[in-house]
């Protein structure tokens, strides 16, 4: 790995830009030790943070979180439900939504690059020293530019905590939501926990998803991230500043991808497909 | 995944992540045993909340409406139809169903889709003194509740009616039925789940043969026997 620092949370060089990698015409000065604020300037403007199908299973878990959050609430909520939409039609979109949220993931999974897949799972659940000091430090005790100095992967330690639960809750959010619809076919699936662990996810979700989008539409210094998970690539001085260990690619570089999809994996793809719309044509509608 | 790391020289740190997950998916899922009681708990130390606080609180009710807005009660104009198979086809103001004989009974309610609540008080009139004022024919069979929700209703066959808990309830937790509770008017049967529970009902017609009500068209059980019916794999 050209320019990755070692391993462990020892503050090594600046991988962001790959400056240990020569640019024609450029000067790097002081190569080995950290090089001066500036160095980089001729270095690449944008950097590639995500691949297209890391932006596909968030997108899916977007739209698939206020669709069935929406229709949820309207349910949840007399308030909503007295002036909004009608049960039949509410639960209609909402089972649909689950089913299809669940379909496509599969899908994308299938057809995808699951190597870029594997590899964002891997650096989301490893939490190493500096992730441990970034969790731990407390408001008060964070000095201006406090993020600086403590040097991150491509994921901080809190996207990475936020990942996992999020992910623990999609799982829990399925487990429940399969026994709700069990419980009303059959007595034996209606346990009296289900509600209260549907509810109580929900409202966990919710708050942590308020915050992330706070920080992705509104809060400045974490603003930039946005275009990594629309388009892709991020600001290069963003990442550097904010994602410092991380050893990111030059936006536009070509991403070494797995072979493509052979035609068993299509085929199962298109069953998978098939095989949830189905569910919702013969199940939920 | 039990794979070996492609990069061990990576930086990177334990997986740690992946015990947190597993660990707050065990805790969820073990809530299924615990989560009930907890709720229950909470709730029961809301108590201590002053009431306007506690009335923004969830109840432990979902109101569910197919064909919002609910429908408004308007006292001056309000009145309750029974026909259909009787001899005295009539109907009633609020005060005149009020002074037929009032029957009181605290019961829980079970809504099929998974929550109950517990101890609700009912105060109301018990099907055979309402049918006792019209007059029921002999091939009256079922009594047909029409919710002014419209297209809401659902049936009763008159042995269910005459079940020792099913009433027409115009009280609920000692005051007038609210608006979101089906006011003024509601069917009260606690043994089944509480779709049969017809709300903001307008009409009772007695017919002679039972048929499938609003969710009982959407898959629901006709007899909603609480913990005997839904029983999807009867059908298989």
């Amino acid at each position: 790995m050209s320019g990755g620092p070692a391993a462990d949370g020892a503050p090594g060089p600046p991988a962001v830009g790959r400056p240990g990698a020569v640019v024609p015409g450029v000067v790097t000065p002081g190569a080995g030790g950290p090089a001066p604020s500036g160095a980089f300037r001729a270095g690449p403007a944008r950097v590639r943070r995500f691949g297209a199908t890391e932006r596909a299973v968030h997108g899916i878990h977007a739209v698939a979180f206020f669709v069935l959050t929406g229709t949820g609430l309207v349910m949840y909520l007399p308030a909503l439900s007295e002036r909004i939409g009608d049960r039949p039609t509410m639960k209609a979109i909402h089972l649909t939504a689950a089913v299809l949220w669940l379909t496509a993931l599969i899908v994308v999974a299938l057809l995808g690059d699951r190597p870029a897949l594997r590899e964002a799972v891997r650096e989301l659940e490893r939490f190493d020293a500096d992730d441990r000091r970034w969790l731990a430090l407390r408001r008060r005790e964070r000095p201006r530019g406090w993020r600086a100095r403590i040097p991150q992967g491509r994921f901080n330690a809190a996207e990475k905590s936020h990942a996992i639960v999020q992910a623990a809750l999609a799982v829990l959010f399925v487990v429940s939501g399969v026994l709700l619809w069990l419980g009303e076919r059959n007595t034996t699936f209606r346990l009296s926990g289900t509600v209260p662990l549907h509810d109580a996810s929900m409202y966990v979700a919710v708050v942590l998803v308020l915050g992330h989008l706070y920080l992705a539409l509104l809060h400045p210094p974490t603003r930039p991230a946005l275009r990594g998970i629309v388009l892709g690539d991020v600001d290069a001085d963003w990442a550097r500043e904010h994602h410092r260990k991380w050893d990111a690619p030059p936006a536009g570089e070509a991403r070494e991808r797995g072979p493509r999809p052979g035609p068993v994996r299509l085929v199962i793809a298109a069953a998978v497909l098939a095989g949830g719309v189905l569910i919702v044509a013969l199940v939920v509608l | 995944m039990s794979t070996p790391d492609p990069a061990p020289d990576r930086p990177g740190g334990r997986p740690v992540g992946r015990r947190a997950f597993l660990g707050i998916v065990g805790l969820g899922l073990s809530s299924l045993v615990w989560g009930d009681s907890a709720t229950r708990w909470l709730s029961g130390a809301a108590d201590v909340l002053p009431s306007s606080v506690r009335s923004a609180l969830p109840s432990g009710w979902r109101i569910y409406a197919i064909n919002p807005p609910y429908p408004r009660f308007d006292p001056a104009t309000w009145t309750l139809e029974v026909d259909g198979l009787v001899d005295r086809p009539r109907s009633f103001t609020l005060a005149e169903l009020q002074a037929l004989p009032r029957a009181d009974q605290t019961s829980d309610f079970h809504c099929v889709t998974g929550w109950s609540v517990d101890d609700v008080r009912w105060g109301g009139v018990r099907f055979k003194d309402l049918l006792a004022a019209v007059g029921p024919t002999s091939a009256a069979a079922a009594l047909s509740f029409v919710s002014a929700e419209e297209d809401y209703f659902d049936m009763l066959t008159l042995e269910q009616a005459s079940v020792d808990d099913a009433m027409l309830a115009y009280e609920m937790d000692g005051a007038p039925i609210t608006r979101p509770h089906g006011a003024p008017v509601r069917l009260v049967m606690p043994q089944m789940y509480g779709y049969k529970g017809v709300k903001w009902v307008q009409r009772i017609t007695l017919v002679d043969r039972i048929e499938d009500g609003y969710w009982e068209g959407r898959g629901y059980d006709r007899d909603a026997w609480v913990g005997r019916s839904n029983d999807f794999t009867k059908g298989l």
